[in-house]
């Protein structure tokens, strides 16, 4: 950190001063197509961060010189939306491990609700990250991620093997398609809005 | 133009988190969520000598607008609860500005939806 930070100014939230910042998750088992799916609509380049495995309110003593040994990293992406002059979108995605519970936490508050990336041929993989999306009570949607050659499944018999509640949309998209990634989006929000009524 | 993102990507491994935080706990969370915009207090003050090289560092990133907590994170490349420990430093001293996310409630909630909806079918629509 001694070089002197520089950014393009496209890279600074327009309007911050007076934007108020929301986010949606976006979460999938590995190689869902996750960080596919954010770059396809971010406006910004994906980031992605580490996270220490320590507890908020820890001591950082703890990693003094054996950081390998007390601390792991995990990366989470994301991107980001200026949806208009007060609302600015976030979009974190992570893989469901459920022990990187700061992580999780961090994520979760405050979030407006999860779009669920599923690969049809690798449905089993999907459980815990619902489980968990579930455990922190997120609405959800699923959002069906098709890879080449995989046959169009039908939605009801994905629905009764993912054991999903008759009204949690479930929608097919291309994750590395912008506007069909942005529809995939557009029918979480509106679900949230109905639950919000 | 130089960027983070042209350094070198072992730069943040070579940093100790205990000697850049200078040993300091990790905030709150309500404090500063990974969506907290935050901005320098003011761009044309002179950078106080008091502060590490870390500090001043993340506090010129942030003089040119708003990034969120987790951006700033991913711009640096210093793992996010160095970060965090950083920004509230800085804000406590001062030298930052923080924009913490709405609370969230349900009228609060059905507003935003709205217009994240209505945003995103005129971007995509
Ligand atoms: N055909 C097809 N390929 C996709 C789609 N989404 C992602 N891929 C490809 O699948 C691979 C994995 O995508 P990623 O976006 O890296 O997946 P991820 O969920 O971020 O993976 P991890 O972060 O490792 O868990 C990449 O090669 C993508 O190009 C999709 O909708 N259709
Ligand atoms: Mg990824």
């Amino acid at each position: 950190m001694d070089s002197a930070p520089s950014l393009d100014e496209r890279a600074y939230v327009r309007g911050g001063a007076t934007q108020t910042a929301v986010k949606i998750l976006v979460v999938g088992h590995f190689a869902v197509g996750k960080t596919t799916f954010i770059g396809a609509i971010s406006e910004i380049p994906p980031l992605s961060t580490e996270e220490t495995m320590t507890r908020a309110g820890e001591s950082f003593d703890d990693l003094k010189g054996v950081r390998s040994k007390t601390t792991t990293t995990v990366a989470m992406d994301f991107g980001r939306l200026t949806i208009s002059d007060r609302v600015v979108l976030y979009l974190f995605g992570t893989p469901g491990q459920q022990r990187f519970v700061q992580m999780w936490e961090d994520m979760a508050r405050g979030a407006l609700g999860a779009l669920v990336l599923v690969d049809p041929e690798r449905l089993a993989d999907s459980f815990a990250v619902i489980d968990l999306i579930e455990q922190y009570g997120l609405d959800y949607a699923i959002a069906v991620n098709r890879f080449d050659g995989t046959p169009d499944r039908e939605h009801r018999a994905l629905r009764e093997a993912l054991d999903l509640l008759d009204d949690t949309p479930v929608v097919t998209c291309d994750a590395r398609d912008e506007k069909s990634s942005a529809d995939a989006l557009i029918t979480l929000v509106r679900y949230l809005l109905d639950r919000a009524h | 133009m130089t960027g983070f993102d042209e350094r070198e990507p072992e730069a943040a491994e070579l940093v100790r988190p205990y000697v850049i935080t200078k040993g300091r706990g990790l905030p709150d969370e309500e404090q500063l969520s990974l969506i907290t915009l935050v901005t320098a207090a003011s761009d044309d003050q002179q950078r106080p000598t008091r502060l590490s090289p870390e500090e001043q560092s993340l506090l010129e990133l942030c003089t040119a607008g708003y990034l969120s907590v987790a951006e700033i994170a991913g711009h640096t490349r210093l793992p996010m609860g160095v970060v965090k420990i950083l920004l509230s430093a800085l804000t406590e001293g001062g030298y930052l500005i923080t924009r913490p996310p709405v609370q969230r409630a349900r009228l609060a909630d059905r507003q935003i939806l709205e217009e994240v909806l209505n945003g995103l079918r005129t971007k995509f629509g």
